[in-house]
């Protein structure tokens, strides 16, 4: 009898553990869910239904009241292409400028000895923990004074090479770039730009992948340095775009959660494919580092 | 005898740690030395500015719409912190158990709020958290009977934000957790429960212990992430003002107003000094009682 019971509270146990994950997972996926259904409704259907418009369609669901009209108008209305091509634009040329920027410095920091590198490393350690709220105000100064404010300059060029890059890629390369192999390298004849570009970056792979991903994330979603910088609305990302249309069409709820899903989507379509990477990446820099 | 290194050209490290380097100095290092000498000025947008000494600072201190965007970031950071690390832990346990099915699927979706930006999050939730049409309101109303008229984005704008910081953050914290999870000791835990150990005993002295140190870095990057926070109540209150009796105004968000829409950059480098000594002394902080851990 004993035995029994145990086992009976161990699969209790059991069924709460995965009850409490999908309560959790209920919770987390609702707002998207809402987002989603949302994006696709008639103004007078919006506030209406709390999510799809009841009626006596398939599944109790008046999926005649659903529309495309949301988005046709972010796109006809609004410039939103636009948007989508500058956030496109924008975040790979970010993730691309920063990743290759950040993984010299990280390569120069774990594999050549030189004068001044126990200084630089100290740099970069300072660098990790400035705010970056402190330089919003400096910055835009310097960029005014650079003739940078209004273009993508202001935005790129401040992107290169980060600390946190540096940093991330030098504690993956100590690990796993060897020596003897950079070394083998050079005497077959392999110039050092080249080996960097064929042996070393192939070898940090993973970072390289979770990095990229990292950075493309965070200009995706970068609201306050576009916000300040660009004026020009022809140059918005989508993140600000998005802002300005809350503002100036206040009550256009369909074409503001529709544009949230336009923003959104492309994100999760990335992550899907990379969530590996991404994850391992992430961890990575804390864990292991 | 082994092989000669072949002699590497001195300037090629430098080559390679150059973007770094120049990256650094201007848009680091300069803004830096400026954002010091900006806050003795008073500035009229960027290109005209004049002395004032230390009046910014002591301007901030009687400044009451200061201290009260101090005491709203506080106030949020400390229970939104407070309540995202135990929750996350919580979730990181429940996803550690060898034999649950569909960890990845789980994983997935308690993460993915994380991939949303706060202006993103910020925009859904000025929408969602309306009184009476908001979906959260009517999602609680036919669940729990919860008043539809609660005024999220009014007078309790706090508990609003705290609620759409967890949504966000939850997630990404449970990864670290689940990551420090990983090397927890399985024998040892098997050991202490063949000797009799709880789960709550197991928990407390060989759980605990382990993932002390992830746990007290992952604090430490989310309360400074908390107080930095601004795009999450600019954008819920849809950019307008910061609320009523400025319940949603933050020291960013306070920064932003005085640097960029009145166009004073030395009250706002004061206010980013102010904020980064705070944020640095956390680090200070940190460090003192980590010492000796390796994270």
């Amino acid at each position: 009898m004993k035995p029994r019971s145990k086992s009976l509270t161990l699969n209790l146990a059991k069924a709460l553990n995965y009850a409490l994950l999908l309560l959790a997972c209920l919770v987390t996926l609702t707002p998207f869910y809402w987002l989603l259904v949302a994006a696709f409704k008639k103004s007078e259907d919006f506030f209406a239904h709390t999510f799809l418009p009841k009626g006596d369609g398939f599944l109790g669901v008046a999926w005649y009241k659903l529309t495309l009209d949301n988005f046709s108008r972010i796109f006809t209305e609004l410039d939103f292409a636009n948007n989508i091509l500058n956030s496109v634009f924008l975040a790979s040329s970010t993730a691309v400028i920063s990743t290759i920027t950040a993984a010299m410095g990280g390569y120069a920091l774990a594999k050549y000895e030189f004068r001044g590198r126990d200084f630089i490393m100290g740099i970069v350690l300072a660098a990790l923990i400035i705010p970056a709220p402190l330089l919003l105000a400096p910055g835009y100064q310097l960029l005014y004074h650079l003739h940078l404010l209004d273009s993508y300059g202001g935005l790129l060029l401040p992107a290169v090479a980060p600390a946190f890059g540096v940093f991330l890629f030098r504690q993956a390369m100590l690990n796993s770039v060897p020596q003897s192999l950079l070394d083998s390298a050079r005497i077959d004849g392999c110039g050092e730009l080249h080996c960097f570009w064929v042996i070393v970056l192939p070898l940090v792979r993973p970072m390289v992948g979770a990095y990229l991903l990292i950075t493309f994330l965070g200009s995706w979603n970068n609201f306050i340095q576009p916000q300040i910088i660009l004026q020009d609305a022809d140059k918005f990302p989508l993140s600000v775009a998005l802002a300005s249309l809350q503002t100036a069409y206040r009550a256009e709820y369909g074409m503001i959660t529709a544009g949230t899903l336009v923003s959104i989507a492309p994100l999760a379509a990335l992550f899907l494919l990379l969530q590996k990477e991404f994850i391992s990446g992430l961890t990575s820099g804390a864990v292991k580092g | 005898m082994s092989r000669r290194r072949r002699a590497v050209a001195p300037w090629v490290p430098y080559f390679f740690i150059a973007p770094f380097l120049l990256s650094f100095a201007l848009f680091t290092l300069y803004p830096l030395i400026q954002s010091v000498i900006l806050t003795t000025r008073q500035s009229f947008g960027p290109g005209y500015d004049h002395y004032v000494g230390l009046a910014n600072f002591s301007n901030i201190l009687s400044d009451a719409k200061f201290w009260v965007a101090l005491k709203n970031t506080l106030t949020f950071a400390i229970i939104s912190v407070g309540i995202q690390m135990p929750l996350s832990l919580g979730l990181a346990l429940l996803m550690n158990q060898p034999w649950l099915r569909g960890r990845s699927l789980f994983r997935l979706a308690i993460f993915s709020p994380a991939l949303v930006g706060s202006v993103f999050v910020g925009i859904m939730s000025a929408i969602v958290f309306q009184k009476r049409t908001g979906m959260l309101n009517q999602v609680l109303h036919s669940l729990f009977n919860f008043d539809p008229d609660f005024p999220w984005l009014s007078t309790h704008l706090m508990p609003a934000m705290i609620i759409a910081s967890l949504w966000m953050w939850t997630g990404f914290n449970m990864i670290y957790f689940l990551a420090a999870l990983q090397n927890v000791d399985r024998e040892l835990v098997e050991a202490a429960s063949i000797d009799g150990a709880g789960p709550v005993q197991r928990f407390l002295h060989i759980t605990l212990p382990t993932i002390r140190p992830v746990a007290g870095f992952v604090t430490l990057i989310c309360m400074i992430a908390s107080l930095q926070i601004f795009e999450l109540p600019y954008l819920m209150l849809a950019r307008l003002n910061s609320g009523p009796e400025d319940r949603g105004l933050t020291v960013v968000m306070y920064l932003y107003q005085t640097g960029f829409n009145i166009g004073d950059l030395g009250y706002a480098s004061a206010i980013g000094w102010i904020l980064a000594i705070l944020l640095i002394s956390l680090s200070i902080l940190y460090r003192r009682l980590s010492r000796g851990e390796a994270v």
